[in-house]
């Protein structure tokens, strides 16, 4: 059975000020599935996310979210657009004037016209589904950073998205949040069908939910396919990025010039 | 914070705002909130108001009875006329009452100061001062002139 | 010589795309009225503005009230003009100190809390995440706190003048001993309706927009980053407390300005 694309990016270009952040980027994500976004720290992951989301508009291609061109949205459609895409943010942006419960249950009050009593039952399913109803109470001031960000996951699946897109998640998690927040992505997918956009340098725990991977440095994808491929990809430049090797194609010195030049140079001079 | 709170608090905050702005309206501005206050008017006939201004002080004996609500110019006679009304029901002012424009302080705020007289019928509502007992503004520079004029003559 | 002249358009031309950027974001957020659910929105804001700043208003008013009232006691007390004490302190207060102070103050302390807290939640991504949400910050965090300020400030002035107001009498009548009945009535001879009190709240109300709008801006407008932040919340206090002044020289001009 073939499986359906939900988001298609096809020769994407984007400039930030004078750097050049995507360079004809050709990305699918298929629908149903955990598609991993790999690649060194200022490759423009974030950047990717906020374009699909339609928050940043690319210099040239285009992005097409379940067959509609976002870049050609008009406002109106875009906020449309986005009742169906949960975003979980690397800090996980949750509403610090509002509680638990009312965090969850924003994107409910302003997109639905719901009763109280289905809203409380919702926003008690979305919590429970993280393992966090019992701290509906709590402010966001109170929580340890692995359970502010399975907070915001119940807040992004409050309204069943289509698309989740996770912007770094593992970053800065404990071994334990890590596990939760690993087997939740898992679990999110699995149980509800949602498509999942993964964008993280955590090679390790990517690889392990991905079903596909993309691998991107300098505006171009450097290397694809399953988790088991990419991992044994022969090119230096993906290998140095999965095992994390000091040197490499990705030199360790910021371009200088020669050491022994520059110090003589100083005293000279 | 609770929601409740806020509510009272933002309710008693603008409830304040609004108070003081009641407070400055008829404290401080002095309008009254109705017009009409259970008083009544009278008028009088000056040759020089100069000074005066609408709300300015009406009293008696020192005590402000009352505010003048209204100064018209007379063409044909060439004097002012002043609408006056005064606080409390009528039948205070005898009919032989004065009226002279006074000078308040060094600062020159000018009133009418009303100086009761012995008739038995009193002045009603919309009375005219009897003119043989007014007095107009005192107006430093006709003093001078007339000083002038005068020691010019002799 | 050149390069001077280039950084001058520079900076010129940075300052004007700014004030471009704040009008866009003002006549976006201004644009949506506010429905019933941003009705709590509004409270809260106001809450956080109003009865907040309540504190330092009063406090602030009082002493200024006082001293205004021991300056014209002794000055006027030369002249054996006591009883003007009570006119020219409401004068004062009503036409210039009331509106300046208070939108000052306001500056301080509502406007760069409203900075610092929409600078905040740009670096946290909230405002980020509210609009992958499909809920424009602009009119969830922008409109409500810029509503919130043009209700509040008025009502912070008036609250000012008459606590200041109040500071004169106990220094004036209570304490100097000049006559009550006198201090009121002069004051009462003298203050117009629309001329002082009201032209007083118009000026306070073109404070409240200008400043409430700078803080907002510069919250939105901020460099996500704790040291942006800082900056902002210093700008919004500094151009604000500029503008302020400026335009009250020029809206004192305008409405009292005898040409």
């Amino acid at each position: 059975m073939p499986v359906e694309n939900l988001i298609e990016i096809e020769g994407l270009r984007f400039k930030r000020g004078d750097r050049v952040i995507f360079d004809g980027l050709d990305m699918v994500v298929p629908a149903g599935q955990i598609t991993a976004i790999m690649g060194p720290s200022g490759s423009g992951k974030t950047t990717l996310l906020r374009i699909v989301g339609g928050q940043l508009r690319p210099d040239s291609g285009s992005v097409r979210v379940a067959g509609k061109d976002v870049c050609r949205m008009g406002r109106s459609e875009l906020f449309e657009l986005r009742k169906n895409i949960g975003m979980l943010f690397q800090s996980s942006a949750l509403f610090t004037d509002l509680n638990v419960f009312e965090n969850v249950a924003f994107p409910l009050r302003v997109h639905t016209d719901l009763p109280e009593d289905a809203i409380r039952d919702l926003v008690l399913m979305k919590l429970n589904a993280v393992g966090l109803r019992g701290a509906r109470d709590l402010e966001p001031s109170q929580l340890s950073g692995g359970m502010s960000r399975r907070v915001a996951l119940a807040r992004a699946i409050a309204l069943d998205p289509r698309l989740l897109m996770y912007d770094e998640p593992f970053t800065g998690q404990d071994p334990i949040a890590l596990g939760v927040l690993l087997s939740l992505i898992k679990n999110l997918n699995q149980a509800l069908g949602t498509t999942s956009m993964v964008v993280s340098h955590d090679v390790r725990e990517t690889l392990s939910i991905a079903h596909y991977v993309y691998v991107i440095a300098d505006g171009v994808v450097i290397g694809e396919g399953s988790p088991d491929s990419v991992a044994s990809n022969p090119s230096p430049r993906i290998q140095q990025f999965i095992n994390g090797s000091p040197d490499g194609p990705v030199p360790f010195h910021y371009p200088a010039e020669d050491f022994v030049y520059d110090l003589m140079g100083e005293s000279n001079g | 914070m609770q929601m409740r709170t806020i509510e009272i608090s933002v309710g008693a905050f603008v409830l304040a705002g609004m108070l003081a702005l009641v407070f400055l309206a008829v404290k401080v501005s002095g309008i009254s909130l109705s017009e009409d206050r259970g008083g009544y008017i009278i008028k009088a006939r000056f040759d020089d108001v100069s000074g005066l201004r609408l709300r300015s002080k009406v009293t008696m004996a020192g005590v402000t009875i009352g505010r003048v609500s209204g100064i018209d110019v007379d063409m044909l006679r060439g004097d002012a006329e002043v609408t006056m009304e005064i606080d409390g029901e009528e039948g205070g002012l005898t009919l032989d009452t004065g009226a002279k424009i006074l000078t308040e302080g060094v600062l020159g705020a000018r009133y009418v100061s009303l100086v009761p007289g012995a008739d038995p019928d009193t002045l009603r509502d919309g009375d005219y001062i009897l003119d043989e007992f007014t007095q107009g503004a005192f107006v430093l520079e006709n003093l001078i002139g007339d000083i002038v004029t005068r020691l010019g003559a002799s | 010589m050149i390069r001077f002249m280039r950084s001058v358009g520079a900076q010129a031309l940075e300052r004007l795309a700014s004030l471009g950027r704040a009008t866009v974001m003002w006549g976006t957020a201004m644009w949506g009225l506010p429905g019933p659910g941003d009705f709590t929105l509004m409270l809260k804001q106001i809450y956080h503005v109003g009865v907040l700043s309540l504190i330092i208003i009063v406090l602030s008013a009082f002493s200024i009230g006082a001293v205004i009232a021991l300056q014209f006691h002794t000055q006027l007390s030369r002249f054996g003009a006591e009883d003007a004490v009570g006119l020219g302190l409401a004068l004062t207060l009503l036409r210039e100190l009331g509106p300046v102070v208070t939108a000052l103050l306001f500056a301080g302390r509502a406007g760069s809390a409203i900075t610092a807290e929409i600078g905040l939640m740009k670096a946290t991504e909230q405002l980020s995440s509210m609009e992958m949400m499909g809920v424009d910050p602009l009119h969830r965090i922008v409109a409500p706190r810029l509503w919130a300020g043009i209700i509040s400030m008025p009502l912070l002035t008036a609250v000012f003048n008459v606590v200041a107001i109040y500071g004169g009498v106990i220094v004036a009548v209570e304490w100097l001993g000049s006559d009550p009945g006198a201090f009121w009535s002069g004051m009462r001879d003298a203050v117009e309706l629309w001329e002082d009190v009201g032209k007083g709240m118009l000026k306070s109300v073109a404070f409240a927009v200008v400043v409430t709008w700078i803080a907002v801006f510069q919250g939105y407008d901020t460099e996500p980053t704790a040291e942006g932040i800082g900056l902002a919340t210093t700008r919004t206090v500094v151009i604000s407390s500029v503008v302020v002044l400026a335009m009250d020289f020029l809206l004192t001009l305008s409405m009292y300005g005898d040409f």
